[in-house]
Order: structure tokens, then sequence, then C-alpha cells
């Protein structure tokens, strides 16, 4: 079976969850097995970075990226990847837009440093090492990739051709991408148009979302944790924070639908180039509030405005990063 | 020579746009650091409008629609105030200072208060100095010009024959 086409996954800055929504599919698994030779995996399969240098430029037929760039290795491994690969997909959320990977923009490298090796209280450090990317052992240099200043979705390496979103993408879209792809791969037909977002749709969550919605206004924020909420109207009636407005459809509504408020994972809806603003330009019609102060009053109800509202997409906002890191924040 | 800052003005329609002309028309001076973007509605600015004005090169953003009761659509400036509300926050932990950004109501007969306003709002952002973008242009260089975002999502098209069917 030489003639497979040939697959490969990658983790760049993530948590290892799209993987799982890949095994996830089940017995689709079978399906890739027997379409795919699996060329690269670092998690499910022992192929070398040295394995990925020896192919063929454009010798990878898909290649499923997930991650966001934080570091000269994960820039190093995206354009590796690139340049061998047919067809690139942005996998999951933090190779879309950053993920929740990306809120660290809002902290200089020096400040995550500083918390990781030498503050948090589970940290055992008593020489108060800080790695480097260079250093020397016994007169040998030893390198570590370069930890950057801020990260960076994929697509800001690297020239991507389609997007699957979600965090993780749902098993059963991730299922469903992987069926058309090998039909459109067997059978010769088009591949969709560059650019296309796979495995979603084109609406936002709320289309998905089974709760009623009401004309209301609503005086004050409630956490998940505050309120029993009425499990048949809309959440953000009720005063929970819900990002349905500025959320891609494709998840099936799955949180909304079992209480908990949209976190907005799929990204922003098509034609929304930022998920905060979308969502301000959205609360801003349910808020019972005739001046800034209402405003500011219902504002301090909400805990970490700028962590919700661009919990997954700050990376790949208009503002990206905090430009002023000086400032403490409202956290 | 010290710049000059740059202000973008969003201005509804019905009353700010009709009171900023008014001061035209009657010939008063207004600061020609505001540049007019003319919406039907205050209503009809969207948070992205003022965040990518920042991005591009905005010093301040003025957003200016009728009173309260006096909105051709309403309640569109009840919806600007609470958006400009929301995004200083936003601003502010993103390192923006809030100041940079404001909300005022100016009616089709107000000329001289526009003229005013637009004084007080550059004092108020040459105080503030220019918003130094050195950061965001150093990170994003390919932001730092037409591309307001981020660099685009991928150019030119795949063709199925470069994909080795087996």
């Amino acid at each position: 079976m030489a003639d497979k086409f040939k697959l490969a996954l990658y983790w760049a800055a993530s948590c290892g969850g799209c993987e799982i929504a890949v095994l996830d599919t089940e017995e689709k698994i079978l399906d890739i097995d027997a379409n795919f030779d699996i060329v690269f995996w670092p998690v499910a399969v022992d192929f070398k970075v040295k394995d990925v240098e020896a192919l063929p430029d454009k010798s990878i037929t898909v290649c499923l990226f997930n991650g966001g760039i934080r570091n000269s290795e994960n820039e190093e491994m995206a354009k590796l990847l690139r340049k061998k690969s047919v067809v690139m997909v942005a996998f999951g959320s933090c190779a879309q837009e950053g993920c929740i990977p990306g809120l660290a923009n809002l902290y200089s490298r020096e400040s995550i440093f500083d918390y990781v090796y030498h503050q948090s209280p589970s940290v055992d450090n008593p020489d108060g090492v800080t790695p480097h990317p260079e250093s020397r052992v016994n007169g040998y240099t030893m390198t570590l990739p370069v930890f950057y200043e801020r990260l960076r979705p994929l697509h800001h390496v690297v020239d991507v051709d389609y997007t699957i979103p979600g965090c993780p993408p749902q098993s059963d879209q991730v299922g469903a991408v992987i069926t058309t792809l090998i039909d459109i791969l067997a059978n010769g037909k088009e591949l969709p148009p560059k650019g296309t977002v796979l495995g979603a749709g084109e609406k936002t969550c709320c289309e998905e979302c089974l709760r009623e919605r009401e004309e209301k206004k609503i005086s004050r924020f409630y956490r998940p944790h505050e309120i029993i909420a009425d499990p048949d109207k809309c959440l953000l009636d009720q005063g929970v924070f819900c990002m349905g407005p500025a959320t891609r459809s494709g998840c099936g509504g799955k949180c909304v639908n079992a209480g908990i408020p949209c976190r907005g994972c799929y990204g922003p809806p098509p034609n929304a180039d930022d998920p905060g603003a979308r969502i301000i330009a959205a609360i801003s019609s349910v808020l019972d509030a005739e001046t800034e102060e209402d405003v500011n009053r219902i504002l301090d109800t909400l805990a970490d405005p700028v962590g919700t509202i661009y919990r997954f997409g700050l990376a790949d906002s208009i503002i990206p990063v905090s430009l002023d890191f000086n400032h403490k924040g409202d956290e | 020579m010290a710049t000059e800052p740059r202000i973008i003005g969003f201005l509804c329609n019905w009353c700010s746009y009709t009171g900023a002309d008014l001061a035209g028309v009657a010939k008063m001076k207004t600061s020609p650091n505001v540049r007019i973007i003319r919406t039907m509605c205050s209503g009809r600015i969207d948070p992205e409008f003022i965040l990518k004005a920042f991005r591009k090169g905005a010093d301040g953003v003025l957003v200016s629609g009728c009173h309260f009761g006096d909105c051709h659509y309403q309640e569109g400036n009840f919806k600007a105030m609470r958006r400009v509300a929301m995004l200083k926050r936003i601003l502010a932990r993103l390192g923006i200072s809030p100041d940079r950004l404001k909300m005022v109501y100016i009616s089709a007969a107000e000329g001289d208060l526009w003229a005013k306003t637009t004084f007080e709002f550059t004092e108020t952002v040459r105080a503030l100095g220019p918003f130094d973008r050195t950061r965001l242009n150093a990170l994003y260089p390919a932001g730092n010009g037409e591309n307001e975002k981020t660099p685009e999502k991928g150019t030119g098209e795949i063709t199925a024959n470069e994909v080795h069917h087996g």
C-alpha cells in the first residue's frame, strides 16, 4: 500500500486536546488508517523530525497542525511541515487564533518566566534557575528553543490552506471532514477554495442553541456558579455572560444546551474580524444601562473582561498584545 | 516640531454630523486634528471600527451621537454609549489609555459645542502624547500598513493536481 495518501499531525503550543479529538473520531480512525500513511504524529507514532526532513517537498498530502507559535521550535516545525505538505490545515483554536495560550500576550516574556520559574507556589527552584536558549555544560553548548515575546496563530507564520476551528474541534465534525477529504482525494474531486473554514457552520452559536431568546435587559452578570439558570431561556438574558452571538456555529451548541455559557471556542463568525468587538456590539443591546456609570457598575460584576471576551481570540484580534505591560490591568 | 494628534471622529448623520456642518457653515473654527467619518447612526459604529482606527494610526477616537431621546433610530445612541464604555475597559487592559476614546452628544443645532469639543479632545489627546504603536509595529510588522489586522490568511489557490492521487 505504498500509494496511500500521506498524513502528518503536529502539535505546537497546545494542550493535546486536539490530538484526542482526532482519536475520538472512533471507527473513523480506521478509515484514516485505510487511506493514509501517517508519516509524522509525535503523540501517536514514532517518526522523528529527520524523517520529515528526508521527505521530498509537497509529499505529505495533508498536515493537521494544532497549537500556536510560541517558540522557535514551533516556528521551525510549522515552516518545515508547510514545505513538505500540499494542504496545510490549522487544526483547532490554538492554530487558528491563539486560544488560551494566546492570553499570555497580555504579559511580557520576563513576567511569564518570573512567575513560572520563581513565583508560582508549586515551583521548587532554590537556585533560581531560568532556562536560557544557550548554555555551556562541561565544554558543550546546549541549546533550547527561543521563547518568543508573544504567541502567534499559525497563519501569522506560514501560509494556511484551511482552518478547522474548535477547542477542540468536535470529533463528529473532524470525522465528517476526514470522510469528505478522503472522498475528494480518492475520487480526484475539486478541493474547497483556499481559506475555507472546514467542520463548522456559517452562522453563530445562537443558531444551534435551543434556549428561548427574549427581549430582556440585564442589570448584572452572573458567573455560572452564582445562579441557577432557567434551562429553557437564553443564558445572556439571564445575565450569564455567553459568547454565543460572537461565535461561529458548528459545535452543535453543546455547552449552551447543557447549561454552560458559550466560551467562544469556535472563533468569530464569518465577516467578523474580532470576537471581542463582536460581543461588545451584541452585549450592548441587553445592558440595562442609561449612563456610562450604569455600564461600569454592570461591568464590575464581570470577572476578567478581556479574558472573557478574548478567551480564544486574543492572539488573532485587532490589538493582539498588551501594549503596556506596566499596566496593572483589571484581573 | 511635535507631531500633531490624529483623531478620528465618528459622527452620526442626523445630529452630530449636521452639527459639525453647522459649525462649518457658520465659519466657526474647529480643530483640524479631528478627521470626520459620517455614519448613519452612532449605533452603527461597530467596536471593530474603533479598534481598527487605533491599529491603523489614530491617537484618539471621538464618537458623537444625538442627545438621549433624540436618536433618529430611537436608541442607537444608547447602544453606542454602552459600547464605548465597555470598550474603554478593554482598551485599558490592552495598554491603551481609555481617555483616548470619548463619547459625546451633539445635536444638529450645537455647532458651537462641536467646535469646542474638537479643541478640548485634541488637547486631551495631545496631553496623552502620541499613541505608542512601537510595540505593535515591532511585533506585527505586516499589520503596520494596509493589512489592518494580520498577515492575510493565505493567497492563491490550491489545485487538485497538486495532490498526489493514490
